[in-house]
C-alpha cells in the first residue's frame, strides 16, 4: 500500500490555502475589529459598539437591515411555488419542454446590471411597456420604482424573474432523480394526478426545496447589483439594503460604518451556516 | 387517451405563450429598441424599428474613445487569468481534500466552505491590498476573483474526484511516479469533464461581476465590460438606443456560450448550485 500522507501531500493544498487566507480569511477576521472603529483615510480608532448602535438607531441605516431581511426572505420563499409547478410542467410530456427550459434558463447567464437596465426601461412610469400593458387591461400603473411604497416590491419581483430560472432547474433535477417505480405503484393504486404530485413529487423534492431556500436567502442578504442598477437605494432610502449601505458609506469615507454593515451581513448569514453545511455534506455523499 | 393528448397540446400552447410573454419579450424589446434611431427609441415602444440602425453598435463601441474595446480586453484578461488559476489551484486542493480524510484536512475543507456563504468584507480587503501595496493592480483583482470563486471550484472538483478510482494512483505509485507526476500526469487529465464545467461557469460569473471590479479595480482605464455598461447609464440617459445597443453587445457573448455549452452550463449550475 502507498503512503497516503506522502502521495497526497499537504503541499498541494498550500496555494489555495495561502490565497484564501490572505485575500479572504484575514479580511473577514479583521472586519470584526474594523467594524468597531471610527475609520477613515486618516486611520482607525477603536470606538466599541458605536457603529452597531448607530446602525440600529439611525433610520437611514436601520431601514437597510429591515429591507435586507424582507428582500432575502421574500426572494427565497416566493419563487418556490412557481418554480415547483414550472418544473413539473417542464418534466411532463409536453413537446416544447427542451426549448422552454433553455429560454427559462438563459437569464441566469446575464449580468444583473443588464437585467436592471432592461427592467428599468420597461417600468418607465409613462412610456414603459409594463404600464402600457396594464392600461390595456384596464389597470392603472404607477411609478413602480419611484414610489417609496412599491419600489422594494418591484425590485423583488425582478429578482424573482431572474432567480426563478435556477430554482426551476434545481427542482427539475430533483424531480428527475425520483424513481419511476413510485409513480407506477401509485398508478396501480389508482392515485390521481394531484395525489401523485402531493404525496410523491413534493416530499421527494424536499432537499431541492431546502437548498433553493438557503441559497436564495444567502444571495438575498448579499445582493447588490440589481438594486444598485435599478434604484441605487432610492427613492430616499426605500430600497437601501446592507450592501448598498456598505457602498454608500465607503464612498462617503465612513469606512468603519461600512465595515459594520458587512459584519451585520455576516451575522445574518452565519445564523444559517449550520443547515447549509449539513446540506453540503449530504450533497457530497450523493456526489456528482 | 385522446383527451390526454389534447391536454398536453394545450399545455404546450399555454406554456409557450406564457414563457414568450415573460421571458422573451424583454429581450426582443431591448433588441428592437437598440436598432432604432434616438427619437424612436426614446418612446420605448415594443415595435419593430422603422429603419434598422445597425450603426448604433458602432457608435457605442466608439464612445469615450473606444472604451468598450478596452473594457472587453480588461474583462477578458481578468477572466482568463482568474480561471486558469482556479483550474490549477482548485484542482490541486479538491484532490487532496477528497483523498485525505484526516482531521486537519477536514478542518481546512470546512474553512473553505465558509467562503461559499460569507460575504467578502470590502474595506478590510482593501486594507490588506494596500498593506501589500497591490491595491488597484491587475494582480489584485485576479486574486480577488480567484479567492471568491475558489470554494465553489474546490467543491466541484472534490465531488468529481470522488468518482475516480484510487487504483490508478496506486498503479502510478508502484511504477515509481513522483507525487507531482501522479497528480499532473494521471489525475489532472482525467478531470477533463469537470474542467470544462469549472471554466465555463467561472468565466460567466467573473465576466459578469460588477461589485468586485467596482471596489478593487477602479479607474476609467481599468473598467470592465459590466462597469462600462453601468457608466453608460448616466451618459446615454437620453439615448436608449445606444444604452440598449450596449446591453445587446454584452448579451451576445453569453448567448454564444449558451448555444454551444447549453447542457454543460445547466448541469453545472444545478449540480454546483451555489453561486460563488
Amino acid at each position: 500500500m502507498m503512503d497516503k500522507k506522502k502521495v497526497y501531500s499537504f503541499w498541494f493544498l498550500m496555494p489555495a490555502l495561502i490565497i484564501f487566507t490572505v485575500f479572504f480569511l484575514i479580511p473577514t477576521v479583521s472586519s470584526l475589529y474594523f467594524s468597531m472603529t471610527v475609520w477613515d483615510i486618516n486611520g482607525a480608532r477603536f470606538c466599541g459598539l458605536d457603529n452597531f448602535k448607530m446602525f440600529f438607531q439611525e433610520d437611514s441605516l436601520s431601514i437597510g437591515i429591515r429591507n435586507t431581511m424582507i428582500y432575502a426572505v421574500l426572494t427565497s420563499v416566493l419563487k418556490l411555488i412557481p418554480a415547483f409547478f414550472l418544473a413539473v410542467l417542464l418534466t411532463s410530456r409536453i413537446k416544447t419542454k427542451n426549448i422552454l427550459r433553455s429560454v427559462l434558463f438563459f437569464p441566469s447567464l446575464l449580468s444583473l446590471i443588464a437585467i436592471g437596465i432592461m427592467f428599468k426601461a420597461m417600468l418607465h412610469p409613462s412610456k414603459g411597456i409594463i404600464n402600457q400593458a396594464l392600461s390595456v387591461i384596464g389597470l392603472g400603473g404607477t411609478d413602480w420604482l419611484g414610489n417609496t411604497k412599491t419600489a422594494l416590491g418591484t425590485v423583488i419581483v425582478v429578482s424573482l424573474w431572474e432567480g426563478l430560472c435556477i430554482a426551476t432547474m434545481m427542482f427539475i433535477a430533483g424531480i428527475q432523480a425520483i424513481d419511476a417505480n413510485y409513480y407506477e405503484a401509485a398508478d396501480i393504486d389508482g392515485a390521481s394526478w394531484w395525489q401523485k404530485l402531493r404525496y410523491i413529487t413534493m416530499p421527494l423534492t424536499k432537499s431541492a426545496r431546502n437548498s433553493i431556500i438557503i441559497l436564495a436567502f444567502i444571495d438575498g442578504v448579499r445582493s447588490f447589483e440589481l438594486i444598485w442598477a435599478m434604484t441605487g437605494g432610492g427613492p430616499g432610502f426605500a430600497t437601501d439594503v446592507l450592501s448598498s449601505i456598505v457602498y454608500k458609506q465607503y464612498a462617503a469615507g465612513y469606512y468603519g460604518l461600512s465595515t459594520a454593515g458587512n459584519v451585520i451581513m455576516l451575522i445574518l448569514i452565519s445564523c444559517l451556516a449550520y443547515p447549509l453545511q449539513s446540506w453540503l455534506l449530504k450533497r457530497e455523499e450523493e456526489s456528482m | 387517451m385522446k383527451k390526454k393528448k389534447h391536454m398536453y397540446l394545450l399545455g404546450d400552447i399555454l406554456a409557450c405563450a406564457g414563457m414568450a410573454v415573460v421571458y422573451v419579450i424583454p429581450f426582443l424589446f431591448i433588441l428592437f429598441n437598440a436598432l432604432k434611431d434616438r427619437k424612436e427609441a426614446n418612446k420605448l415602444n415594443f415595435t419593430l424599428p422603422e429603419v434598422f440602425h445597425f450603426e448604433n453598435f458602432l457608435e457605442v463601441i466608439q464612445a469615450r474613445n473606444y472604451q468598450l474595446l478596452t473594457a472587453f480586453k480588461n474583462s477578458a484578461l481578468i477572466t482568463f487569468f482568474s480561471v486558469v488559476l482556479l483550474l490549477i489551484v482548485g484542482a490541486m486542493a479538491g484532490y487532496i481534500i477528497q483523498r485525505r480524510r484526516d482531521r486537519s484536512v477536514r478542518f481546512i475543507s470546512n474553512v473553505f466552505m465558509l467562503g461559499l456563504m460569507l460575504p467578502p468584507a470590502i474595506l478590510p480587503t482593501i486594507w490588506v491590498l494596500q498593506t501589500l501595496h497591490i491595491y488597484k493592480t491587475f494582480f489584485s483583482i485576479v486574486m480577488i476573483e480567484t479567492v471568491l470563486h475558489l470554494p465553489f471550484t474546490i467543491m466541484l472538483y472534490r465531488g468529481y474526484i470522488s468518482t475516480i478510482p484510487r487504483e490508478l494512483e496506486e498503479a502510478g505509485y508502484i511504477d515509481g511516479c513522483s507525487r507531482w507526476k501522479i497528480f499532473s500526469q494521471i489525475v489532472f487529465p482525467l478531470l477533463k469533464p469537470i474542467h470544462a464545467t469549472v471554466v465555463i461557469l467561472n468565466a460567466i460569473y467573473i465576466f459578469n461581476d460588477f461589485t468586485n471590479p467596482l471596489y478593487f479595480y477602479p479607474g476609467a482605464e481599468n473598467a470592465t465590460v459590466v462597469l462600462t455598461l453601468y457608466n453608460f447609464i448616466g451618459q446615454f440617459q437620453s439615448s436608449y438606443n445606444l444604452l440598449f445597443a450596449d446591453v445587446v453587445i454584452i448579451i451576445i457573448p453569453m448567448l454564444i456560450l449558451f448555444i454551444f455549452f447549453n447542457k454543460k452550463i445547466v448541469n453545472g449550475m444545478v449540480a454546483g448550485a451555489v453561486k460563488g
